[in-house]
């Protein structure tokens, strides 16, 4: 077993402690701002965002927001399958295509992309298409990078099977460079939904357009504490569960 | 035979060189083309996509702008600053968290989980409690930055080989001696990948909250650009951006390879 593994081999007293020192955490935030040690201007009493969640569900349509944010990473999730990870088979087939362009699109994975929104406001307008782009770029190049490493590595013993059998370039890639490589591919994907779930959350918000990005910036705008908090932490909670659906995906695919 | 395998495997090398050289000459001219000849058909509205030497204009514009080194210099201290504190609480966190399993059971699956949330949400209360000058943008740099570098250290410190340290008690090495022979030096790739990890980030986190609320640094020049439909200084000036931004980022990765060899 590896050391992160281990640490995260849940045992039966971690997720009652976990939760008992988050309930500790939110107590005393509650008892300092009741002993005004915080100021409740900046500060939320817990107690408050706890009940502002019915709010934001019920009034304010957190769901449907939810919703919004959802079809614009599976727009940008679609991209990233149909474009990008071919994309990835074609550099990995074409050596000297990966050559020349793989510092590109490494260099790109470091490039903020996310700053090119204003441009692309101005190229599709305020419109969920604009946050569809950026997302999709965003999670392009982790995408690339792993499909082409997952078809790289795949082992010499297994392509030699394929040959031995004569079988054509269509089926060696079908039936063994394909299905070898999937776990890297999946982890490129996993990686690029996640940066993908992130930018259209961030756009959201900056562009004050659409979905969950855009209901916690609208609440702030109207200084609405405990409803802000309660849809932060919704954010936070939905992003988590995402992340977690994720990795129970690619495990379960892999 | 040694030396005719040597000579195939030169000319191989050059072949391959040669040939990423031209496709490189060969894309780069495509998608010059490509573009000029977008920027000169009128298909989309004119300046949104500016021709090349426009641009090239742009950045000259920017660079002569006296205003852009004063506001360049107010995004770099952000960022600086922002990976400084996310590297102080990160690094004695991530310690912690990787030398003593209880903590890191309880609360490292927390940080793995939150890691990748969008911290941009946080930028609202980062505001009421720093204001829109710089404090809120080192605020959401610092936030940005804490995580990687935080998860980079624990697994870094899980990851040190226990002969060594086994080695450092049994020759009574001092925790000083110990820290300074044996889990710095460990360390080192682990903190630097964090660290780059952490620029990358923190540099989104600050530009993107000066986009958003700010009356200086260079997210708030890109968002004034925008409004003034100064697209060829805009896109200038996202393009040096950009530069920095992979330029940093493959000083990083050259301190790591370099630390491997």
């Amino acid at each position: 077993m590896t050391a992160k593994s281990a640490i995260f081999q849940k045992e039966k007293w971690v997720i009652p402690l976990q939760l008992g020192v988050t309930f500790l955490f939110f107590a005393i935030i509650e008892i300092a701002i009741e002993l005004k040690w915080l100021n409740e201007y900046v500060l939320s009493r817990p107690s408050k965002i706890f009940f502002a969640f019915h709010r934001i569900i019920v009034e304010e349509s957190i769901l449907s927001y939810t919703a919004v944010t959802f079809m614009e990473v599976l727009g940008a999730s679609l991209g990233l399958i149909f474009i990008a990870i071919p994309f990835g088979i074609l550099l990995a087939q074409k050596k000297v295509l990966w050559q020349a362009w793989g510092d590109w699109v490494s260099a790109l994975a470091a490039a903020p992309i996310v700053l090119l929104y204003p441009l692309f406001l101005v190229v599709f307008g305020r419109s969920p298409m604009t946050i569809i782009v950026i997302a999709f770029l965003t999670g392009f190049s982790p995408v690339v990078i792993k499909t082409v490493e997952g078809i790289t590595n795949v082992r010499q013993v297994l392509k030699d099977v394929g040959r031995s059998f004569n079988l054509s370039a269509y089926q060696q890639f079908k039936l063994i460079t394909l299905p070898a490589a999937l776990p890297a591919i999946f982890l490129g994907l996993r990686l690029g939904l996640i940066y993908a779930m992130i930018t259209v959350v961030a756009v959201e918000y900056l562009i004050d357009l659409g979905g969950l990005g855009n209901i916690v910036g609208e609440l702030a705008e109207r200084y609405d504490l405990p409803a802000t908090y309660a849809a932060m932490c919704f954010v936070v909670g939905v992003s988590i569960l995402f992340f977690a659906f994720l990795e129970r995906l690619e495990k379960w695919l892999t | 035979m040694a030396n005719i395998a040597n000579t195939n495997e030169l000319k191989a090398n050059k072949t391959g060189v040669s040939a990423k050289l031209i496709v490189r000459i060969v894309s780069i001219t495509v998608v010059l083309a490509l573009w000029e000849g977008i920027a000169r058909s009128g298909l989309l509205y004119k300046d949104v996509v500016p021709t090349i030497s426009a641009i090239l204009y742009g950045i000259w514009e920017v660079l002569a702008d006296p205003t852009f080194f004063r506001q360049a210099g107010v995004t770099l201290g952000e960022i600086t600053l922002s990976v400084i504190l996310g590297a102080a609480t990160g690094i004695t966190v991530g310690i912690i968290l990787g030398s003593r399993p209880f903590f890191a059971k309880i609360f490292e699956p927390l940080l793995h989980y939150l890691a990748p949330t969008p911290k941009i949400i946080f930028f609202p209360l980062l505001i009421m409690w720093f204001g829109i000058g710089e404090g809120s943008k080192i605020a959401m740099g610092t936030i940005s930055s804490f995580f990687p570098i935080v998860l980079s250290v624990a697994s870094g410190m899980r990851h040190i080989n226990p002969v060594y340290v086994r080695v450092g008690r049994s020759f009574r090495a001092t925790a000083w001696q110990q820290a300074t022979k044996i889990y710095i030096p460990a360390m080192r790739d682990p903190v630097v990948n964090g660290l780059r990890l952490a620029f990358g980030v923190s540099t989104i986190g600050v530009l993107l909250a000066e986009t958003k609320f700010a009356q200086s640094g260079l997210g708030f020049m890109v968002t004034r650009y925008y409004q003034q439909f100064n697209m060829p200084s805009m896109y200038g000036i996202v393009l040096i951006i950009f530069a920095f931004a992979i330029f940093v980022n493959w000083l990083f990765g050259k301190l790591i390879v370099e630390e491997t060899q």
